[in-house]
């Protein structure tokens, strides 16, 4: 038992120590670097061809690929979080006592020693300055005390003593944030999925893993638009989005980049898009013979006669980059066609060559009229239920740092003594942070007390 | 005239005033000094104009925005920011020694903005991304938070100075601050800084997560931002709690604002979604 108490006292006092504080947050800015350096969660065979065999093999067993999830950096995380409650438990209690004190102490003497000292010499007895003394120096602060001394009096006052407890408000945030942070990877996740338009899903892919994520509603992409600046960066993307629970639509949102939709707890974000084949186009078949031109809408597969009777014209589907004799012709449709009589004949409808089958010099030459240019949108899908604890802690943070750099304790001391038919006035304070701030509280009070 | 115009002329203003702050501490004199007070000054006046300009500018295009969008926009208001913070200082101390460090400082951030042929001064359309009401407090916090650091180093480069060679009231050296107000100077701006990158960061966060559902992602820039805060925390706690004064002070700080620098300008040669800041 005393052998358990004596290994705690160790532990307790490793953790105490602000040196440890300082080494780890310098060990977590050092070893942050090692992510921003080397890319994270790649395929293995870029790092094999970044780094070569033998050093992927070494970072692989240090985990630099998945750097802020490794076991070491995730150690630090944790010997940080031990170490900012050990330090604020253990001085916790004594500024809680000092904070919450009922009669705070004074002690004249130690304000007379002070170096912000200032005194000067007022016409009158000590006793007819007292009560508008006591308003003046009342009124800046939130508690004053007068004690009558021999030869006069004394006013103490302060202020803002609670602020001395902003600190463990920044150190309770930190807290918080790591506590969202575990809630949110335990219970939530951060998956995406590609939609094409018309299409829908009630699965989506895990970030940086091979899993799936089912969902318990269907998302339905009814509708994608993307417009360009002149520049031809894009403007906006927008996809119009249903949600629907048993077949049945129960919500319908357009959504764009920083405007997500959540349902249910789950987020979703637009986050990218890309064009899909087309599925459908119009092809124009002019006759040679007869001159006429005929258009017609053609689905991928779909099969159709020739006008006049030239046949039969399969479309057999879209390549994005087709190839014509070692030429490069980009984006083509193709297709089959099949004469009355002769061997059938498979040709290209580039996009970008509308009258390549002239090549052909078939008795009917075709061309793409226009086609439906499809995309498919790319949302993020997520859940994190420990977002709000995760705000929590920012809102704290950021209160918690305001007072503990910008809000002191206040202290000051008012003596006014006897001399001759005068008083000498002293006045002295502290604070316990920013004495340079104080300085001026004290010029700005004797400004009123010398009036 | 329009805003990039205005601003390159703003670029020399601010080296005019560096060049008086530097005459003044070289040769002794004060009318320099008043003077680099004044034109620096002009120069803020201007650089906020040619702000509110370009501004407008992007109106009149129909693509408005705040003009905080690129590289280019953030060097021009950052220069504006360590402009005023340095003229609040100039008042609040009474000593322009100190400027013949910081004008500089404003001065070369203008002069990259403006000659540096990296970097484009066209308003540009926003990108889908970085439309958000987030964009402005995020910026400005951050932009707050890194002139302060800025001029913290500037000031730790003072004390480093001043700290290594004997007093002497006559030299140059004699004339700048004592070292005890330095050292409180730099520890005053460095938690202004570390206050407003705390609220950038966190306005980032809060940002992304409403753009790509995530608040933390670890992307070069946010842990950059981490890695500088975590050394101005270091520090703070070294202060505060171990009573760490003068010169190891002054080490941290100038370490801190070489992570800040490497959070604006080193990432942009990192892979990651921040890319907007580079061009």
């Amino acid at each position: 038992m005393r052998y358990l108490q004596s290994y705690f006292n160790e532990l307790w006092k490793f953790f105490v120590s602000v040196k440890l504080s300082i080494s780890l947050l310098l060990s977590l800015a050092a070893t942050s670097i090692i992510g921003t350096v080397i890319p994270q969660n790649k395929n293995p065979a870029e790092y094999v061809k970044a780094f070569g065999d033998f050093f992927y093999r070494l970072f692989d067993v240090f985990d630099f690929f998945d750097m802020y999830q490794s076991w070491w950096f995730q150690m630090l995380i944790i010997l940080l979080l031990i170490n900012i409650i050990v330090c604020s438990i253990d001085r916790l209690s004594k500024t809680w006592k000092i904070t919450f004190v009922k009669n705070p102490k004074f002690n004249v003497s130690r304000f007379r020693t002070l170096s912000n000292k200032e005194e000067f010499i007022k016409d009158g007895a000590p006793e007819q300055l007292k009560s508008i003394y006591e308003t003046i120096v009342s009124k800046g602060f939130g508690y004053s005390r007068t004690e009558d001394t021999e030869k006069g009096f004394c006013i103490f006052a302060e202020k803002w003593r609670w602020t001395r407890l902003g600190v463990y408000v920044v150190h309770l945030s930190i807290i918080l944030l790591l506590i969202g942070a575990v809630i949110g990877s335990n219970f939530g996740f951060d998956g995406f999925v590609n939609i094409p338009e018309g299409k829908g899903v009630k699965s989506v892919r895990i970030s940086n893993s091979a899993e799936t994520h089912p969902l318990d509603f269907e998302i339905r992409c009814d509708d994608f638009n993307v417009t360009f600046y002149e520049s031809g960066a894009p403007k906006e993307f927008r996809s119009s989005l249903t949600i629907l629970e048993n077949s049945k639509p129960v919500l319908q949102k357009n959504i764009i980049v920083n405007d997500p939709l959540r349902y249910k707890g789950i987020n979703i974000f637009q986050s990218s898009y890309g064009p899909l084949p087309p599925e459908e186009v119009t092809l124009k078949f002019t006759i040679k013979e007869s001159g006429i031109s005929y258009v017609k809408k053609l689905l991928i597969g779909q099969q159709i006669s020739i006008p006049e009777g030239l046949g039969t014209f399969v479309l057999k589907g879209f390549t994005k980059s087709a190839a014509f004799r070692g030429h490069a012709i980009g984006e083509s449709f193709i297709g089959v066609i099949e004469p009355a009589n002769g061997k059938s004949n498979e040709i290209m409808l580039p996009l970008r060559f509308p009258s390549f089958d002239d090549m052909r010099k078939g008795d009917v030459l075709v061309s793409v009229e226009g086609y439906k240019e499809k995309y498919y949108t790319g949302l993020q899908v997520t859940k994190d239920p420990g977002v709000w604890v995760v705000y929590a802690g920012f809102i704290f943070m950021i209160i918690g740092c305001f007072i503990t750099f910008f809000i002191s304790h206040q202290r000051i001391c008012v003596e006014a003594v006897k001399s001759g038919n005068k008083t000498k006035v002293m006045i002295a304070g502290t604070s316990n942070k920013n004495k340079l701030g104080m300085e001026s509280v004290i010029a700005r009070i004797i400004k009123r007390l010398n009036r | 005239m329009n805003s990039s115009n205005l601003l390159s002329i703003i670029t020399f203003v601010y080296g005019l005033a560096a060049f008086l702050y530097i005459a003044s501490l070289v040769f002794k004199r004060s009318l320099p000094g008043k003077l680099a007070s004044v034109v620096l000054l002009t120069g803020a006046i201007g650089n906020a104009a040619g702000i509110i300009l370009r501004w407008q500018e992007s109106y009149k295009l129909g693509i408005g925005h705040a003009p905080l969008s690129n590289l280019y926009e953030s060097l021009v208001f950052f220069a504006l920011t360590i402009a005023v913070f340095y003229l609040i200082i100039e008042r609040k101390y009474k000593n322009r020694i100190i400027g013949s460090f910081i004008a500089p400082l404003a001065f070369l951030t203008m002069a990259y903005a403006s000659l540096s042929p990296n970097i484009s001064d066209q308003i540009q359309p926003l990108l889908p991304a970085l439309k958000s009401n987030w964009l402005i407090a995020h910026v400005i916090a951050c932009f707050i938070g890194y002139s302060a650091f800025a001029l913290a180093f500037g000031i730790s480069l003072v004390y480093l100075i001043k700290q290594n060679r004997k007093e002497d009231s006559d030299s140059i050296l004699g004339r700048l601050p004592s070292v005890n107000v330095l050292n409180e100077l730099n520890y005053q701006l460095i938690m202004f800084g570390f206050l407003f990158l705390t609220v950038g960061i966190i306005t980032g966060a809060v940002w992304a997560n409403s753009a790509w559902g995530r608040y933390w992602g670890w992307d070069p820039k946010e842990t950059w931002s981490l890695i500088t805060w975590f050394v101005y925390a270091t520090l703070l706690h070294a202060r505060m709690m171990r009573g760490w004064d003068g010169k190891r002070i002054a080490y941290l700080s100038i370490v801190g604002f070489m992570a800040v620098l490497f959070t604006y300008f080193g990432v942009n040669y990192l892979p990651g979604l921040h890319s907007y800041g580079s061009q």
